[in-house]
């Protein structure tokens, strides 16, 4: 069948927030009704849904909750965040091979005022079987018991590698804070910080990670829709193609403890799916006007940047520190403040700024932008206009 | 490390049927590698066949226990009781070609550097147990 077919007709989302107050199974209802009303589309359209691991919420409770009369397709990705752009080749697959004709994306957690993702996960004794890794025993004995530490692990032999410390990662967490001072929608809106905020953070794992390094923890939901282009005609709003979605799990990669790969300062995943998505769309790094870059740390947005192809290996700092990340920049990053200012969906929230950035409607809203990278570690997307 | 510290520390796990070998000989205080039988090959972490020439006969082999540091990292927050103040964790390249996340003990962070020579000791943990942990080596010391 024909590329470029399947659409994002709809996004939806709750608040932002570090205590929602109410279920995630109601977050999950609440975000998916918002991206369907956003499209013009009620529940009785959808036969399609897609999650990723590390979400609570069952398929079946959502049918059941929302009055939807049949999924004919369900699928759930692995991966944790990482494959959180996971759901939307999912959701593309489904729609063009005619699996399902409108397929809904979601991740919805109450994962600051339930279960916390910073704190350690000692107790976590399940081993995380089935849940997109298979970490937990080679790094929990050892005290290794949260993301800080696993990702500061690789995140000291880069910056080992290249002569950085610390402090050069301050530029990072200055522009995504900027960006979120000026949305509404972010957490830390009208909050911004500066350099020495972050230097005078405390540190989380030291030499690596300060607070202000750290993505945020957070409530909230986020959801799309997905369907094909000739229905999107008759919706409200108009679509956002996907160029190409894809997902890439490398020989000897790991979620995360990403410790088994020749070079671990190399983002072995994002270099995998910037690879299979640049042969697909024939669009190259100098192509995108915007980039949504999963930021659980802000490592990396040095990764992302280079694994894409946006900077060479080991110039992240430099490109950053010059400005080339800012909204006037040659790739302005997350303008909606990513998941250290606006909050941390998981990827979810990155998805839908960056439909908002094709459609021209974001509230820190890049000039002009015809292609959007939308990069999650072991999943990432091209959108674009149709 | 203290020792009262030390003894509080989680029993290590005991492993799927794939990785039950090395925590068995963790427990015995002696440190394990997956060699492939076929190709000579060592593989961590643990899994059923060799990834290069498919063999699934394997043999668990004693290991020299001398490494280098790869990268290392101080956890400071959240706080762990159960783990001695101050401790790092290390991931180390051991010279049979694999790579091993563990503590490494007796030294200062602002001593370590990544490339440092060490070797595996053993540390007791909750319920009688051994974790495997690393330090310099006597050259690294005296270097
Ligand atoms: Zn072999």
């Amino acid at each position: 069948m024909a590329r470029g077919k399947a659409v994002i007709v709809g996004i939806g989302q709750t608040e932002f927030s570090k205590d929602s107050g109410r279920s995630e199974q109601r977050l999950a209802c609440e975000s998916i009704l918002a991206a369907l009303d956003d499209a013009g589309l009620t529940p009785a359209d959808v036969d399609g849904m897609t999650t990723y691991t590390i979400d609570n919420n069952e398929d079946v409770d959502l049918v059941r909750a929302l009055g939807i009369e049949n999924l004919t397709f369900s699928s759930r990705v692995g991966h944790g965040g990482g494959g959180a752009v996971g759901t939307v080749a999912h959701a593309m697959a489904a729609v063009e091979s005619g699996l399902a004709n409108v397929v809904v994306g979601f991740r919805a957690m109450n994962e600051r005022s339930e279960q916390r993702f910073g704190q350690s996960q000692m107790n976590n004794t399940g081993g995380a079987k089935g849940a997109g890794t298979g970490f937990i025993e080679w790094s929990l004995p050892l005290g290794s018991a949260t993301p800080a530490v696993w990702t500061a692990i690789q995140a000291q032999r880069y910056l080992d590698r290249y002569g950085l410390t610390n402090a050069d990662f301050a530029p990072v967490s200055v522009h995504l804070r900027q960006m979120a001072a000026t949305n509404p929608n972010a957490w830390f809106y009208q909050q911004p910080i500066t350099v020495e905020d972050h230097q005078n953070s405390r540190w989380i794992a030291e030499p690596v990670f300060r607070l202000l390094d750290c993505c945020q923890e957070s409530d909230g939901a986020v959801a799309f829709v997905v369907t094909r282009e000739e229905r999107a005609r008759d919706l409200k709003q108009p679509p956002v193609a996907i160029r190409h979605a894809t997902q890439a799990v490398p020989f000897e990669s790991e979620t995360v403890t990403n410790y088994y790969v020749e070079d671990v300062t190399r983002f072995e995943t994002g270099v995998s799916t910037a690879k299979t998505l640049y042969e697909h769309t024939g669009v190259g790094p100098a192509d995108f006007q915007v980039a949504m870059l999963y930021d659980h740390f802000t490592i990396a947005i040095f990764w992302h940047l280079e694994a894409n192809g946006f900077c060479k290996p080991g110039e992240a700092a430099d490109f950053v520190r010059s400005g080339e990340i800012g909204l006037s920049g040659s790739i302005p990053v997350s303008p909606n403040g990513g998941h250290l200012g606006e909050a941390y969906i998981h990827g979810m929230n990155l998805i839908a700024e960056g439909v908002r950035q094709v459609r021209g409607t974001a509230t820190n809203q890049v000039d002009d932008v015809e292609h959007a990278l939308v990069a999650a570690g072991m999943s990432a997307a091209v959108l674009g206009r149709c | 490390m203290s020792d009262v510290k030390s003894v509080e520390r989680p029993a290590p796990p005991q492993g799927s049927r794939d990785s039950a070998f090395f925590w068995e000989g963790v427990g015995r205080e002696v440190l394990l590698g997956q060699q492939c039988t076929g190709c000579k090959r060592f593989r961590h972490p643990p899994r059923p066949l060799c990834p290069h020439c498919r063999s699934f006969e394997w043999k668990a082999v004693e290991l020299s226990g001398r490494g280098t540091v790869h990268s290392w990292v101080k956890p400071i927050h959240p706080p762990l009781p159960m783990f001695p103040e101050g401790y790092l964790v290390a991931l180390i390249d051991l010279e049979e070609g694999i790579r091993l996340l563990s503590n490494l003990c007796e030294i200062e962070p602002d001593d370590v550097e990544n490339g440092m020579s060490v070797e595996v000791f053993f540390a007791p943990t909750r319920d009688g147990g051994r974790i495997h942990q690393f330090r310099p080596t006597q050259e690294a010391r005296r270097g």
